[in-house]
């Protein structure tokens, strides 16, 4: 039987704001346990939530990214359930009336066909807090930090139907919030993590299958990993005449496979009304303005943009653009020095990013910036070294840390220009190859490039071409 | 509605109440009274009424994104039951 | 001394004359408190240190002819209030040793206005109850006749101030829990509007209803606190911004040309008859200070305890949900799992009603039931807040009894939570709707107070005020004081 994959992701992208979502505590990653919990994010008696400004404009901003439609009157629901790390004993999210309502995504499948992902919905809700199991004799350790940190979860329809799709789309959506400066993507810290909800049916069947909700997953590998097991798995269930069951389940990157997280049947029930300590979220077309006015340029724009503004090819352009830190890191390039682009996008996309690959390291944790490449890359538009030492001046720089100008001086690997210089080196190359001369001046033309490199390599590289090029044809034409 | 001691059982989970059995058949009287009492509310049409979770007309106001809570961690944990290098403990959760 | 019979007004005149201290003002009160609270058990915890160290300052400030309004007056608060530093049980054993850690936003306004906390009154567990019979604390017992019930949930709070343990208390009324004891004690008591009145650092009950105000002897002091409570508070995202106007400047206007609407609903079924005298005398009594009378109709009045009892426990099971034994409050002994922690310290740190709420609102809630029983609720609010709207669109403030009937005997209905909540039947269309609402006494029925209750529009707690203050200028109901206190 042939069998079709139906996928819709559930994003928690973490908002990037100073402060919680209902609370004046600091959200910076990593503090002491508990130091960054207030009497609020502790959900002590008494004490109520105050949205915070700032999480209203970043989900503005997203749907303004996505072509999404903005809820006028949104408002916060309380999702009840008990957990020590969820410490009022229930969520505050947004069920029946979420901040951004439908919008689109493009992407693309696997076979570079354009298909659109529509979004559901994105609603604004807290974060709960960390249980640590491993730190305490049969107890476990709660660390409410993270309650209260304001997340942005972001629902698209079934409409991915296959491991690579939802990997393409969940790739976009973490460029796309890094582009529009509301999350800053970090997995590893668990500020960008997916829900996967997978199910199958009959190839042709318009009837969605029974779903599994696959919970948490923080990195794209996973993602993936975790869905084609999972669609194995509930192929193998069906052909073996069973039924999928509708339950959350568990990647476990270890054993690579997915598993049920219900130790024991519990029927959740999470009570959602309205939470009445938060009247209606209120949001008025001036503030829509407002944000759209301050809106970062969004990737297509920007792609486009590059390629009128810089001339590049649209597909250097896309590559450039694909992520908010590669366009930034380039269009600094550009500007540090006047560089020109073509040149700057052949150094960013070649030998930026393989040494990058090389090292396993994101373009933020590179040890060249911008402003130390655009001082190399000058250099070669000014003639003072080639590209050729370019290159190992570049390895230098990676690895040490200093500019290419003081790795020139250093080294002395300025280009040699001087004609008197250079016409001496070349007489002596003739001098000390008679053979080769005589083969050239018989019709050999080719040959030419064996002097050139001669010379070269007596100058140790550091001829200027064009001159040699000049000088040379003369003298072997003797 | 008349409630049975089962569904209090349930409820009770889910409120996680510890219920003695004992108590089960009183407390399924008491609440099937307030029950019925309430559901007089069926003698009215609401159809298309606008629900009211909130009096009055009031929106929600913006808090600016500054920091404001200084870390209280001592003060806020003296009223805990049990913790140890500044986390909560509960009994081991298993996962 | 009797200074115990004086106004706050009074009292804050004396102070500013230095015709008595705030030291010997506490003082006499700390006295009386130890003296006679053993017969009410009207009160929780009292803290004399540091009423008396606070007086102090307070009489320096005086001395110097500086201080705030209210400077060096006492004042108890009821025990749903957080204060830093001091015993906050919401009359519950799940926080019989729970010292907050942060003022409730109504202590520290009262504090900053200068003045004394002397204690903090006893009340129905988290503020769920009609007769203070709901006390992890114990009973407490009606100052005017041993035996029966101060009214609840700020019981002890009423009764603490009809015996004049305090010239003021603060209290917070979600169905009728300021203005039944009010009414129930002989006292003037204020519910504001929904928002006027910061929530912050009140433990919750039912969040949307919840609304804090004074007990009172009189209209006037019942004023000169809500000058010190009421206002904005930007930790709490339901308080109102509207700019608060004097309560006071307007007491003294006559009530020539006021529009008094009488609901008939009011006087229907269930009401007592000597209850309904008394409100009938009151309506006279107002005719002949110039106001006229018409009678209208709240027509789903009848249908206000049935909202209320779904509203209200379906928002009291998710507050209370954060009582779990994790972070405060009170935990089992020895529990062998995350599940047992939860169910043994919620099912000991809680009392029956709080259980019965509890439950009922997450079965209200729960899937299958939300439409029916929650959803429908919220509907049914809205015609109950639409009926007022109308009615404030002919006449300017609502008049009817507070309560049913006068205080009743203690363990009458502890057996029977319907006939208990039908105590209400008055009282929680206005935090349904989420207006201002005043009881103040307008007679008595067998030895016992009877109260009279004034509803008027939104954010017009002002006018409630004159209307009150005016009806104490030809009456002397709220100047009854029980007897053998001295
Ligand atoms: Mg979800
Ligand atoms: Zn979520």
């Amino acid at each position: 039987m042939a069998w079709e994959t139906v996928i819709g992701l559930e994003i928690h992208a973490q908002l990037s704001t100073k402060t919680k979502i209902f609370s004046g505590a600091s959200t910076a990653f990593g503090a002491e346990p508990n130091t960054q919990a207030c009497a609020v994010d502790l959900g002590l008696p008494g004490v109520l939530p105050v949205v915070n400004a700032e999480v209203v404009r970043l989900a503005v901003r997203f749907a303004l990214a996505t072509n999404s439609s903005i809820t006028e009157r949104s408002q916060f629901a309380r999702k009840n359930y008990f957990y020590p790390d969820l410490p009022k004993g229930y969520q505050i999210s947004q069920m029946a009336l979420p901040i951004v309502g439908p919008g689109e995504m493009t992407i693309f499948d696997g076979e570079d066909r354009q298909k659109t992902i529509r979004i559901t919905r994105a609603h604004l809700e807290e974060d709960a807090g960390k249980s640590v199991h491993d730190l305490f004799s049969d107890q476990t350790g709660i660390d409410l930090n993270r309650a209260g940190t304001p997340l942005l979860e972001i629902v698209s329809e079934p409409d991915l139907n296959s491991a690579v799709e939802a990997v393409a789309y969940a790739k976009k959506m973490h460029a796309l919030v890094r582009y529009i400066d509301i999350c800053d993507g970090n997995m590893q810290e668990g500020s960008f993590r997916c829900d996967a909800n997978v199910s199958i049916r009959e190839k042709g069947s318009d009837v969605l299958g029974t779903r599994s909700e696959i919970k948490n997953l923080n990195s794209f590998r996973f993602l993936e990993r975790a869905i084609d097991f999972e669609v194995e798995r509930q192929i193998d269930v069906l052909e073996g005449g069973g039924e999928v069951v509708q339950e959350t389940r568990l990647y476990d990157a270890d054993r690579d496979e997915t598993r049920s997280m219900r130790s024991k049947e519990e029927a959740f029930d999470y009570r959602y009304f309205p939470d009445p300590d938060l009247p209606p979220l209120l949001v008025e077309q001036s503030f829509i303005e407002q944000v759209r006015a301050n809106m970062p340029e969004l990737p297509t724009v920007r792609t486009q943009r590059f390629v009128t503004d810089y001339e590049l090819s649209e597909a250097d352009a896309v590559t450039l653009t694909s992520e908010r830190p590669t366009a930034d890191y380039f269009e600094a390039t550009l500007a540090a020095q006047h560089i020109t682009p073509r040149l700057a996008a052949t150094w960013v996309m070649g030998e930026v990013f393989s040494r990058l690959n090389n090292d396993g390291l994101s373009l933020e944790q590179s040890p060249v910036n911008a402003e130390a490449l655009a001082g190399l890359l000058i250099r070669i538009q000014d003639n003072t070294i080639s590209g050729k030492i370019a290159k190992s001046v570049l390895d230098t720089m990676w690895e040490s840390g200093e500019p290419a100008d003081k790795i020139i001086a250093a080294k002395g690997l300025q280009q040699i220009t001087d004609t008197g210089a250079i016409e001496a080196m070349i007489d002596e190359v003739i001098a000390n190859n008679p053979e080769q001369l005589a083969e050239y001046r018989a019709g050999k033309d080719k040959l030419i490039s064996y002097f050139i490199g001669a010379v070269m390599k007596a100058s140790k590289g550091k001829a200027n071409p064009g001159e040699l090029n000049k000088l040379l044809k003369p003298k072997l034409d003797g | 509605m008349a409630l049975k001691e089962q569904d209090i059982k349930d409820i009770a989970h889910l409120a996680r109440l510890g219920v003695d059995d004992s108590a089960l058949a009183p407390l399924a009287a008491d609440l099937s009274t307030v029950l019925s009492l309430v559901e007089q509310m069926n003698s009215v049409n609401t159809e298309g009424v606008e629900p009211m979770a909130h009096p009055g007309n009031a929106v929600l106001r913006l808090r600016e994104d500054t920091v404001s809570e200084p870390n209280q961690r001592e003060k806020l944990q003296q009223a805990a039951p049990a913790t140890e290098d500044g986390y909560f403990l509960v009994p081991r959760v298993i996962e | 001394m009797d200074i115990h019979t004086k106004t706050l007004a009074e009292q804050a005149e004396l102070l500013k004359q230095k015709k008595v201290s705030s030291v010997e003002l506490c003082q006499h009160y700390l006295d009386r408190i130890e003296r006679l609270d053993s017969k009410f058990n009207s009160l929780i915890t009292v803290d004399a240190e540091r009423a008396l160290a606070a007086a102090k300052l307070s009489d320096e400030k005086l001395a110097k002819g500086e201080g705030e309004a209210l400077e060096g007056l006492p004042l108890i608060h009821k025990d749903i209030f957080c204060t830093d530093g001091v015993l906050t049980t919401c009359g519950s054993r799940m926080l019989d040793n729970f010292i907050a850690p942060y003022d409730a936003t109504v202590v520290q306004r009262l504090q900053n206005q200068g003045m004394v906390m002397l204690a903090k009154a006893n009340m129905d567990e988290f503020a769920m109850g009609s007769s203070n019979e709901n006390s992890y604390f114990g009973n407490v017992v009606n100052p005017w006749k041993a035996g029966t019930v101060p009214g609840g949930s700020s019981g002890g709070s009423a009764a603490a101030v009809a015996a004049r343990l305090a010239p003021v208390a603060t209290g917070t009324d979600t169905g009728g829990s300021i203005r039944q004891p009010a009414a129930f004690c002989g006292l003037s008591g204020i519910k504001p509007t929904y928002g006027r009145v910061s929530r912050y650092g009140m433990i919750a009950f039912a969040s949307s209803l919840d609304q804090a105000g004074p007990f009172a002897t009189t209209a006037k002091d019942c004023a000169m606190m809500l000058q010190g409570m009421a206002g904005f508070d930007e930790r709490d995202s339901t308080s109102s911004d509207q700019a608060v106007p004097s309560y006071t400047d307007g007491l003294d206007q006559s009530l020539e040309g006021l529009k008094i609407g009488v609901p008939a609903e009011y006087f229907a079924d269930g009401l007592d008859a000597s209850v309904a005298q008394a409100v009938e005398q009151a309506i006279e009594e107002f005719k002949k200070a110039g106001a006229s009378i018409k009678p209208i109709s709240l027509p789903n009045q009848g249908l206000c305890i049935p909202a209320y009892y779904v509203v209200a426990p379906a928002e009291a099971s998710s507050n209370l949900s954060r009582f779990d034994g994790v972070r405060f409050g009170h935990r089992c002994d020895n529990p062998v799992d995350l599940e047992d922690l939860y169910k043994r310290s919620r099912a000991e740190g809680f009392g029956d009603e709080v259980k019965r709420r509890i439950l009922i609102g997450a079965y209200t809630l729960s899937a299958g039931f939300y439409d029916a029983y929650y959803l429908k609720a919220l509907q049914v609010r809205r015609l109950i807040s639409d009926d007022f709207q109308k009615a404030f669109n002919d006449v300017d403030v609502i008049l009817g009894p507070t309560t049913p009937t006068p205080a009743f005997a203690m363990g009458d209905k502890t057996d029977d939570p319907v006939a208990m909540y039908l105590n209400d039947l008055y009282t929680v269309s206005a935090n349904l709707s989420g207006l201002p609402a005043m009881s103040i006494p307008c007679g008595f029925a067998d030895g016992l107070p009877v109260g009279l209750q004034l509803v008027t529009n939104h954010f017009e707690e002002a006018r409630l005020l004159q209307v009150a203050h005016q009806y104490q200028q030809i009456t002397d109901w709220h100047t009854r004081a029980p007897e053998g206190l001295d």
